[in-house]
């Protein structure tokens, strides 16, 4: 459990009635569903694919105990779990610090007091609401090298236009392009973040005489640090475990260039139907990615602020 | 904020910029799919088909058993939305308005289970789904929304440890019982937050790909977004019905963003305030 999420559930007792225990089963049976469908769906299936990592298990045939081997096998045996691993994280490397950056972007340019900024939140989050189906068959149109429109442009400009999925030194930029068209989640939560600061700090601010350029740095990026907190850990677990787009638009191709980790789970699994080792392949991922985030929350507390520590700095500081 | 012109002219500029960049590609799109095939593999491309070609649609509508991959997708998603509103409504319920052992423990635990990549449970669930004969059947799909989900729950508890105490009270007095209370006093109430859970499971069902991909694997089966890929598989060169397609089945989640979109801004800042 991280430490946001255990914030989060403290200090929640404002609107709860009752001592522990006066109502009996009542509460247990609310949450029922639940807890039914947490052990039949996550807590059994988790720790059933902890025991097959632990297991040479083919689909016909009896599993066979093979305790860490299928780890060994992965990390010190299997070239292409390290390929996959690479172009994983360059994919995410790549595509997090964009798509959070392109976020903010847009999120302050429709947060302006400008007329129509309704309207354009809403055609920046449309392509967010569609299916990775759609967004696959619509992207590899565009950036079809000899028919798509992308290339055409290019063309236009005078330059060049690589052929983006067909090429293995280009393939991973277009799934980041593509990915990027759904910026618009992590938009919406820039903007609700930008939008509960209140305004009287900005007018205090002005009367200082601070430039807008110091307002952003001083006020607006440590006010939203929260925010960021989500989406920089929600981006990077969302790209770490990338699988339909590349399904979709490339199946790992051209020359294995874009056979994410995602993919090598999936395929070590339903196609090559190694049970046993894709479980332990899907488990080293779920390590990374609790490391990943272990290590993004201990650098919050240098980078993060939280709304009662700057009001206190506010009170200190107005001299 | 007052704005002088220039950073109003440049603030424009930038939107409607942005903005073709995240509507050109539905024109392209849309615009393909009325297109001949001949005018679609042109080159330079064209951005206009030379007239509306809107028996495009019905042409490809019949090339494969789209409407039987269109009552698939009707069934899921109607039966996830209602099992999902209803489960997640419960147990917000039990977590936001009851003090119980155990239950900040058990919360922690429901909002880590969002951490747990998809395919860390996907292949011990394939095999659950199999052992009760559920492959190549909608149950998978269906089932486990009648469940609860830990996003959904969590939204839906912020809103209600928002509302005070004195409705149960009031309820109480009159008589009413603990299901009574939360079914006829609560449940309006929460009607907003529902229809926002309601909304984004509408999307996220209906633009599902991989849960199909995995648990169904006869045609007669498949849900749209899984026959339209498995079409454009078999048929890379066809992009004209391919696009067509595309632009039916995105009319679902657009018409419901367009629906909800109100929703879907304050909610994310209730869960926000968190």
């Amino acid at each position: 459990m991280t430490k946001a999420q255990r914030r989060i559930a403290k200090g929640r007792g404002a609107a709860v009635r009752g001592a522990i225990g006066r109502w009996g089963a009542t509460p247990y049976l609310f949450i029922l569903p639940w807890l039914v469908g947490f052990v039949a769906f996550t807590l059994g299936p988790l720790l059933f694919s902890a025991a097959m990592s632990l297991f040479s298990w083919p689909v016909l045939g009896a599993p066979r105990f093979v305790g860490l081997g299928n780890y060994r096998t992965m990390l010190t045996d299997d070239p292409q779990f390290w390929k996959s691993l690479a172009i994983t994280l360059k994919f995410a490397a790549i595509f997090v610090p964009l798509n959070l950056a392109a976020a903010l972007g847009l999120a302050l340019l429709i947060s302006r007091p400008v007329r129509g900024a309704a309207l354009f939140r809403s055609i920046f989050y449309l392509p967010s609401v569609v299916s990775s189906v759609a967004v696959a068959i619509v992207w590899s149109w565009i950036l079809n090298s000899e028919y798509g429109i992308l290339n055409w442009l290019l063309g236009r400009l005078g330059l060049q236009g690589p052929r983006w999925l067909q090429d293995p030194a280009w393939a991973v930029i277009a799934m980041v392009i593509t990915s990027l068209w759904g910026v618009g989640t992590m938009m919406l939560i820039f903007y609700t973040a930008l939008k509960s600061i209140p305004r009287d700090i900005y007018e205090d601010a002005l009367i200082a005489g601070a430039s807008p350029i110091q307002q952003f740095f001083s006020i607006t990026l440590p006010l939203i640090t929260p925010s960021f907190l989500f989406n920089l850990i929600t981006s990077t677990i969302g790209a770490m475990q990338q699988l339909s787009l590349v399904l979709l638009l490339t199946k790992g191709g051209p020359l294995k260039s874009t056979y994410f980790y995602g993919l090598y789970v999936y395929e070590n699994a339903f196609r090559h139907f190694k049970l046993g080792y894709a479980a332990a392949n899907a488990w080293f991922m779920f390590i990374i990615i609790l490391v990943l985030t272990g290590l993004i929350f201990k650098s919050s507390s240098l980078w993060v602020f939280y709304e009662h520590e700057v009001a206190g700095a506010r009170k200190g500081g107005n001299a | 904020m007052k704005m002088g012109r220039a950073a109003k002219t440049l603030t424009y500029a930038l939107l409607a910029l942005f903005a073709v960049y995240f509507l050109a590609p539905f024109f392209v799109m849309a615009s393909t799919a009325l297109m001949t095939e001949k005018e679609a593999y042109s080159y330079p491309p064209r951005i206009l088909p030379s007239a509306l070609r809107f028996e495009n649609f019905a042409a490809a509508w019949r090339s494969q058993p789209f409407g039987r991959y269109l009552m698939n997708s009707l069934i899921v998603t109607v039966t996830t939305t209602i099992g999902q509103v209803a489960s997640c409504a419960l147990v917000a319920y039990g977590f936001a308005r009851y003090s119980f052992k155990g239950r900040n423990a058990l919360f922690m635990v429901l909002l880590g289970t969002m951490m747990i990549p998809w395919d860390v449970t996907m292949i011990p669930l394939y095999m659950e789904f199999k052992l009760l004969g559920w492959i190549n059947t909608l149950k998978p799909l269906i089932v486990p929304a009648f469940f609860g989900s830990a996003y959904y729950v969590f939204l839906l508890r912020q809103f209600l440890l928002g509302i005070p105490k004195d409705f149960e009270d009031a309820a109480r007095i009159d008589g009413a019982n603990e299901f009574e209370t939360f079914a006829r006093i609560f449940v309006p109430m929460m009607k907003a937050p529902l229809i926002l859970v309601g909304v984004l499971n509408v999307m996220a069902v209906w633009n599902d790909y991989l849960g199909p991909l995995i648990f169904l694997n006869s045609r007669i089966k498949y849900t749209l977004p899984l026959g339209l890929a498995a079409f454009k598989g078999a048929h890379e060169m066809q992009v004209v019905p391919i696009m067509a397609i595309t632009t039916l089945m995105i009319i679902i989640p657009v018409a419901a963003f367009a629906y909800a979109q109100r929703y879907i801004v304050e909610g994310m800042s209730g869960a926000l305030k968190g």
